[in-house]
Formats: structure tokens, sequence, C-alpha cells
């Protein structure tokens, strides 16, 4: 794709539709970072797409000023893979919620993982139904009082990162809506990504459960609570880096441990390396209060062939192979007979 | 073969004008290929068909059971053949199981060729028999020639050294050699298919033609009883060109793709495995040197979505299911409405309601194509009468979907999809192209800008500068496209939609007579699959002198303009179905017109004498 002819900004994405969302929601945040990364991306604006469901979160392609396609409950993967087959040039991303892209649309998450189609999935996860009012969600935890919940509820939520790599997705991150700083790069990253990058965010909905990310925000406990991973660096977190993360020979798991403390050296904690998938699943894993919970990209394996590519190179196989295409003779093939 | 002779209007010695000829055995048997490589001889050898493959929803029901027997009936003649035959005059059944649930089919006197080796005990308890019915004298009214199938076939084949469950399998073709002399049939093109189907085993290839051979030889060294001789069937009077046969999924594939090229649009072609309509999508797929992606989804609604998508940047996006499917597919379609897309859902029609009858047909989704939708989402419903006219219908619903922009539901049926017949090849040329137009300029341009005519919103495609816009599901503004909860908007594009979509009446034919008069004391109305048994019925009818006509209906919705005043030109209208009654309810509701049903849901398409007892009925009493 050309780089674009003049330099665009973040306003020049930005639609001129009132933005609807409750104040003070983590999606605000969200969609002004994705305004001001548009424009380094080297991507022409009008091709580029947003896809979405039903959800507080698929709103958001009526605030981009790029093409947009607000769908239907769960689909978003569905319409976004139609779009891609149609037209493999444009930038496609699908933005989803935790109920949307993994509830009613969880089996099209599986599928476009799988075939690697060449999308941005970004899953804004709030642990909670925002549009309808507040009840729990697939990746509520166990406990969360909601209205159709009013004892707390008692099934397991879903990991997203984990539920991404087990349906084989080959690029894998995590990150928080209000974190531009890291944010932006996940981003960039799961752009410069080809096939389907899965991008999980931490969004806090200020209405319905407020503050679920907080320790994991809070600059006060962040450096306890969040790992923040840098392919090619230990894994270490805490004040300082004091603490890191080694893996136990014997359980095959991964412990906490503490620098300098029992004869363990920085050599002792494992290192990240973001194309061990094996890794990845442990990190993905991870969560408070056992562990600190991992952001960044978790996953990636740049090599896998992408869906879309494939079907198009099956496509001038056969072309290169049949020559140009004319229907007259397709309808004339098989066993033909005269009459006269 | 007295009786061939008698029902089928003898003109000479050995010379028939026409005659139905049906295969049947174990679903494993092989009987479909056995019948369509007989039809692909008569096509060629010049007579005129239909063909009617009835086979199990069981892949391999175990041998010798009832409910897995697969048969394929063809008719044939020299004369004008509509439908696949109402009464048979050669039964070949391979086993007790298909002879006790054809027989009644059979006429009597008919001529059936019976696969003695198969009658053993033990099969003929699995059927049903607790004699056998070749020796018991239960058959006297028939022409049984029981022959050693199993026996010689095992003989025919030998030289090529195959195990005996291999070997075995070539009884179908060795029976379909006896029938081919039978009938004077040119054994080539089976030969031909054959060694193109086992071009990697060629060994299996060399044992299916020497079995075909040794049935044909078996048959000419007059091993068959006296009075059994080659019949003739003189070649039918067709209009001159090149023809070929075809099978309805086939020549609809073909209209998909003529439809696009018409459109000069790329194809996006999505779809979810689902009997009777995965032909569609593996025709499709074998035809990428057209401009056609085809995309085999997880579940039937990612696969109408991926469509849509698909159609929202640029392509003609087209899904393709049967009943069950379509019901999946039904929150999606409302959304190509609501965001007027272009969209082809084809509904290849089984047997209902839920799983039903899979491999059966039906035309019980015309409610559900009508009104099977929340809210107010009126869709152009167009439907197929013929394999043959699944070409034009699908060539019809690509310029609906993409001149109205909006999805446009086309009915097939499994009885059209599977049956095959012979088709005066068109010529691509002769068709009125009609280019899809894409908005490209960004001066004024608004989504919801539309053609005043038409009511069509703009087609305008993610990639051109200046026209980036967004569309959803959420009700929009009539001017801006920007989404609008206003009241007054929302009746305001209700009112839009439906005008949209009722107003296709004026860019259809008028509705034309297909057989009789404009006026007078009966008509025939009919849609779908059912046109070959009315065209027969009312053929002969008129033939005797009655008044009736026959009227086809292609568009369901919206109707053609001039349909209620030519309706009330006739006294009665008799409207055969195979659903409880389906159009007639339209029919009456919007016309007042006291029209009559005749309803069939037995899985099998209308007999001709079905039809034509309905008339007379109607016009005696």
């Amino acid at each position: 794709m050309n780089a674009p002819v003049q330099k665009l900004t973040a306003k020049d994405y930005s639609s001129d539709q009132e933005v609807r969302w409750c104040p003070g929601c983590g999606d605000y945040a969200i969609l002004k970072t994705i305004q001001k990364l548009m424009p380094e991306l080297d991507v022409q604006k009008e091709n580029q797409v947003f896809v979405s469901g039903i959800g507080c979160s698929s709103r958001f392609p009526y605030y981009m000023n790029t093409y947009g396609f607000h769908t239907i409950h769960g689909r978003a993967p569905s319409f976004a893979t139609g779009v891609k087959l149609s037209n493999p040039e444009l930038d496609v991303w699908v933005v989803t919620g935790d109920g949307d892209g993994l509830s009613i649309g969880g089996n099209h998450m599986i599928h476009v993982l799988r075939r690697n189609v060449d999308l941005q999935i970004l899953l804004f996860n709030n642990e909670i139904y925002g549009l309808t009012k507040g009840q729990y969600s697939p990746t509520s935890k166990v406990g969360t009082k909601s209205p159709s919940t009013p004892d707390g509820s008692v099934d397991m939520p879903l990991r997203p990162c984990v539920f991404a790599l087990g349906a084989g997705a080959k690029f894998v991150a995590r990150t928080i809506d209000t974190e531009a700083k890291h944010l932006a790069p996940v981003l960039g990253r799961a752009h410069d990504h080809k096939g389907a990058s899965f991008v999980e965010i931490y969004q806090n909905c200020p209405v319905y459960n407020d503050g679920i990310f907080d320790q994991i925000k809070d600059k006060k406990t962040a450096a306890d609570t969040r790992l923040v991973l840098e392919h090619g660096k230990p894994l270490t977190f805490g004040v300082e880096d004091s603490k890191g993360l080694r893996l136990n020979a014997k359980t095959l798991l991964l412990e906490t441990v503490t620098i300098g403390e029992n004869g363990v050296t920085i050599d002792d904690v494992v290192v990240h390396d973001e194309t061990n998938k094996v890794l990845a699943q442990m990190l993905a894993g991870l969560k408070l209060p056992e562990f600190p919970e991992p952001i960044g990209v978790l996953y990636c394996e740049p090599t896998a062939p992408s869906y879309t590519d494939d079907v198009y190179q099956q496509r001038i196989v056969v072309r290169e192979k049949q020559g140009p295409a004319d229907i007259n003779d397709l309808l004339r093939g098989g066993h033909t007979w005269t009459v006269s | 073969m007295s009786a061939v002779e008698e029902v089928s209007h003898q003109n000479g010695a050995n010379q028939i004008s026409d005659v139905v000829v049906r295969f049947a055995g174990d679903s494993g048997d092989g009987m479909q290929l056995t019948g369509s490589n007989f039809t692909e001889a008569t096509a060629i050898y010049g007579n005129d068909l239909a063909t009617f493959p009835d086979f199990p929803a069981e892949i391999r029901a175990p041998a010798g059971a009832t409910f897995g027997v697969s048969a394929f009936q063809i008719y044939f003649g020299s004369e004008d053949v509509s439908t696949a035959g109402d009464d048979v005059d050669v039964l070949v059944a391979m086993n007790p199981a298909a002879l006790i649930t054809n027989l009644k089919d059979v006429l009597v006197g008919g001529l059936l060729i019976i696969d003695s080796d198969a009658f053993t005990d033990k099969n003929m308890a699995r059927a049903g028999y607790s004699s056998n019915p070749i020796e018991d004298g239960s058959l006297d009214a028939y022409r049984v020639i029981p022959i050693a199938v199993t026996k010689q076939v095992l003989e025919s084949v030998k030289p090529f050294g195959l195990s005996h469950k291999f070997a075995v399998r070539c009884k179908n073709m060795w029976t379909l050699g006896l029938v081919m002399w039978l009938f004077d049939r040119d054994r080539s093109i089976t030969t031909d298919n054959l060694k193109q189907k086992f071009a990697n085993k060629p060994e299996i290839a060399d044992a299916n033609i020497a079995a075909l051979n040794a049935g044909h030889a078996y048959a000419e060294t007059a091993e068959l009883p006296t009075g059994v001789e080659v019949y003739r069937v003189p070649r039918a009077v067709a209009a001159p060109g090149l023809y070929r046969n075809i099978t309805g999924s086939e020549s609809l594939a073909y209209g998909l793709i003529a439809g696009g090229q018409l459109a000069d649009l790329p194809i996006t072609f999505a779809s979810y495995p689902i009997t009777p309509a995965s032909s569609l999508l593996h025709t499709l797929s074998g035809q990428k040197q057209f401009n056609v992606v085809t995309f085999q989804a997880e579940d039937e609604i990612a696969a109408v979505c991926a469509a849509i998508g698909a159609s929202f940047s640029g392509s003609l996006g087209i899904t393709s299911s049967s009943g069950p499917g379509i019901s999946l597919k039904a929150e999606a379609i409302s959304l190509a409405s609501a965001t007027e897309l272009p969209l082809v859902v084809v509904n290849t029609q089984r047997g209902g309601p839920s799983t039903g009858l899979p491999t059966k047909t039906e035309q019980s989704d015309l409610n559900q194509s009508l009104f099977g939708r929340h809210g107010d989402t009126m869709l152009p419903v167009i439907s197929c009468s013929t394999s043959v006219d699944c070409f034009d219908v699908a060539i019809e619903a690509v310029r609906i979907a993409t001149r109205f922009m909006t999805p446009v539901i086309l009915l097939s049926d499994g009885y059209m999809a599977n049956a095959s017949e012979p088709w005066l090849l068109p010529d691509i040329n002769d068709y009125e192209p009609f280019p899809a137009k894409f908005e490209t300029n960004p001066e004024g341009f608004a989504p919801a800008n539309r053609d005043p005519e038409t009511l069509a919103r703009v087609w305008a495609k993610p990639g051109t500068p200046g026209l980036e816009h967004r569309i959803g599901g959420i009700e929009k503004d009539f001017d801006s496209g920007d989404i609008s909860y206003d009241s007054d908007n929302h009746q305001r594009m209700t009112d839009l939609r439906k005008d949209k979509i009722e107003g296709i009446a004026n860019y259809i034919p008028e509705q034309e007579v297909s057989q009789g008069n404009p006026k007078g004391k009966l008509a025939v109305v009919g849609w779908g699959s059912t046109y070959g048994a009315i065209h027969q019925a009312v053929k002969r009818c008129r033939q005797e002198g009655l008044d009736v006509s026959h009227i086809h209906v292609r568009y369901m919705n919206p109707l053609p303009r001039n349909l209620g005043e030519l309706l009330a030109g006739y006294d009665q209208v008799l409207m055969p179905e195979m659903n409880t009654g389906q159009f007639i309810n339209i029919i009456r509701a919007k016309y007042l017109i006291d029209a009559k049903a005749l309803n069939k849901v037995s899985g099998q398409p209308f007999k001709i004498k079905e039809v034509e007892a309905a008339i007379r009925s109607l016009l005696e009493s």
C-alpha cells in the first residue's frame, strides 16, 4: 500500500458523530489512542475499515472517520472475513467486547483465529454486559453480582488470551485502555502482523463494573500486579524489578521468586520469548492475586500463512493454469450434442 | 414387454414413444452413478428426458435395509418430457428391499430386472418377505427377469484380480450394460467417465468397463427370455442447436457466475454444508478461473455474514442453504435489508420442519422467505421452475439484488437441484449486461443518497477516497444516513424500504400464461418445480378439449403487476403446491380469489395424473 499523500492527524480520523459512551468509559481512551495511531500507520484512510458487532465497544466504528460497519451481535469476525475475502487490500479492524466476542460470537472468534484471517481483533474486556444494563459476562469473575446473578455468578470465567491461543491465534497481546503509551505500540505491532492479531484490552466500565482493573492500573500497586512483557527481556516485576518468574522444573509451572533471596539470581528468571507458544500459554493463564498479570505481546508467530493470502494464491494458480475464463466455454463443458 | 408397449403408445414393432426406467438398490450400490450415466447416454441418443434421483439421508445405510434404498428414475421419450414420469415401466431391483419399496410404482405388466443372487433368506427377511417373491408367484402380474447378477459380475471381472468387495461393486455397471442394450444406448460415454473417475486406479476402471460390456453382451447373446428385445425410442423433435444435460444445482451455479459477469462484479460465495444445497458450493469452488471466491464458513450465520461483508466491500455476496440453515441466517438478512446491500440467498428447499426430510423435496419455505424475519423486512423472492430455468433465475436474482441494493431470496428445491434435463445452451452474449454502479464522487456524498426512480441506495465501497462512511443495523436518518432514533424518521424509512421492494414490480415482466388462454374456465397456477407435472397435466387435458390453462409464477414478491387481473379472467383457479398451502394464502389474501388448493407433502414431486385428476374434478363439478 502506498504511503499517505499528506500527513493526516488524529482529527482527520474523528467522525462528525457525537460520542455516546457513558462519561468516564474506558472506550474514550481507546478511541483517542487509535485516532492518534492511525496517521502513523502506513495505510491510506480510505483503505481502513472498522467492523464491529453489538455492545458498547461495537459503537466504535461510528466515531472513526474511516469505512465502518456496525453489524450484528457476535458476528463481526465473519463480516470482516467477507470484507477481507472480497478485497484483501483493505486494512480491517474488528472491534468487539467480552460478551460479543466470547459469548454469542465465541464460535466465530475460534474460527477467525484458527483460519488466521488477516485482521486486527480488538477485544474490549470489561467483564460485564454494559449495553444491556449490567449482566455478568463470560469473563466476569466468579461471584460477580449483577441483575441476572443477584447472589453472585457461579460459572468459571474465560481468559480471553488463553482462549485465543487455544484457538490457534498467531498473535496474542494484552494491554490497558487508559495507558496510551502501552496501548499504541501494541496495536501497532498487531497491525504489522500478517494474519489474525488478537488484542485483549482491559477496559473499565465505570457504571456497571467500576474499578475491576484498578489493582493493575494503579501506579501504587502496578509494579507488583503487572508483568510488562518485552521480547528477549527477563520476566521481572516488582519495585526495581526485584521479583521474577522462574520455571519450576519439577512441576513445569511458573513460580514467583525474589531476586537475591535464597540464591536466586536474574539468570534464574525466564526470558520472554514471544515465539514460544508454551510460554505464552503459561503467561496467558497467570492472574491475580497469585501472579502479576502480563501485558504486552504474549505470542507472535510472524511466519504463519494468512488465510486470505492463501485463498488468493490458489486463485492465481488456477487462473494461470486455465487461462482466460469464458462462460460460454463453461456451459459447453462436459458432453454436448447437436440437434440439426 | 407388453405393458411398456401398452402404456407407452407403441409406434410399431419394438418402437415406443416414451418409457420410465428406475434403478433401485442399496445406498452403497451406486444407483445414482448408474442413473446419471444412463441419462448421459440417453441425452446424447437424442431423447427428451427428465430425471429424479431419490436417495436416503443415510450415506451407507445397513445393507439390505428398506430405509436405505436409493433410486434413480429417468423418463425419456420422443416427445416433450417435463417430469420424471408417473409409473415405472422398467424397474431394476438390486435386492429385496429395493423390490419391495419400489414395486408399487411399477405398471402392471412392467419389466422387473432382478439380481436373484441378492435374494438370500437374510436379505428377504430384512426386507419383510416371508417367501421368495421371484418364486412364489407374487410377481405374476409383471414380466420378471431374474439374473444371478453377482455371479455374472464376479465372472466378468475375474481377470482384474480385484478383492471380492471391489469386484461386487461392479454390479451396477453390469446392470447398466444390460439396460443400455435394452434401449440401444451407446456405452462409450460411460466408458470415458469410468476412465476419468478412476484415473488413478486403472484396474478398477477396467473392471467396471468389463462389467458394463459383460452386461451388454449377456443381453445380446440372447440369454434373456424371448420377447425381450431391443426397444427403440425415437429421437425427440427438439429445436436445433447445441445441447447438454444439466441438473438444477449446476445451472444455478452457472447462472450465478454469469450474473456476476453481467453485473461486472466479483462474487464471494459463502456457505455451510447442508443437504441438498451443498452441491452449489462444490460447483462454485471449482470455478476459480472466474471472479469467484468461495468460503466454507464455520456455520450458517458466519456464511451469510461473510457474504454481506463481501457486498459491503464491493463484491456480490451470495450465500446458500436449505430451510433450517436459512432460519439461522434470518437476523443477518435483515441487516442486509437495513443497510441496503446486495445479497443473494439461495434456498434449496427440503422437507421440514427441523431436520425433516433432508434428501426429499418440498416447497414449504415460501412463508419463511416472505415473512421469516423480525421487523418489517420485505424482500424480493423469486423461484426457479425447472433445472434449466435455474440459470436464468440466478441471473435475475443478481440483477435485482444489485440494481435495487437489497437481499434477494432465490427458491430452488431438492427435486430440481438433483434432477437433470437437456438444455439448449444459451449464448451469454445474448444477455443484456447490467453493470453495477459504484459511487466515486465525494461531492455531496451521503451513504443514504439514492436513485430517485428505483430508490436504490448508493454503493460506495471501501478503498474509494473521500467516501469514508459508516453503516449499520441502527435506524438511519433518511437524508444523512447517520444513526437516528427519531420516530418520524423511522416511519419514513420503513415506508421507503417497503416502497422500494414493492416498486420492483415495475421492473419485472408481466405474468404470462405458459400454456392455454388468458381467460377461461380454469387456470392452474403453480410456482417452482411443480412446473413439469402441471405442464403435462394441462397439456393432456387440453388435448381432450378441456378449457384449462397453466400459469407459472417466477416472481413471488413482489408479484407481477398484472397477476390479479389475469387471474380474475378465469372462473376457477387451482393451485398445486408441495406444502400445506402457502402461495394460495397470498393469492387469496391479495386478490380475494377463491382459489382451490392441491397439496402434497410426501417428499415426492407431483405426479402428472394427480394434477390431471384435480383439473378434471374441478371442471366436472
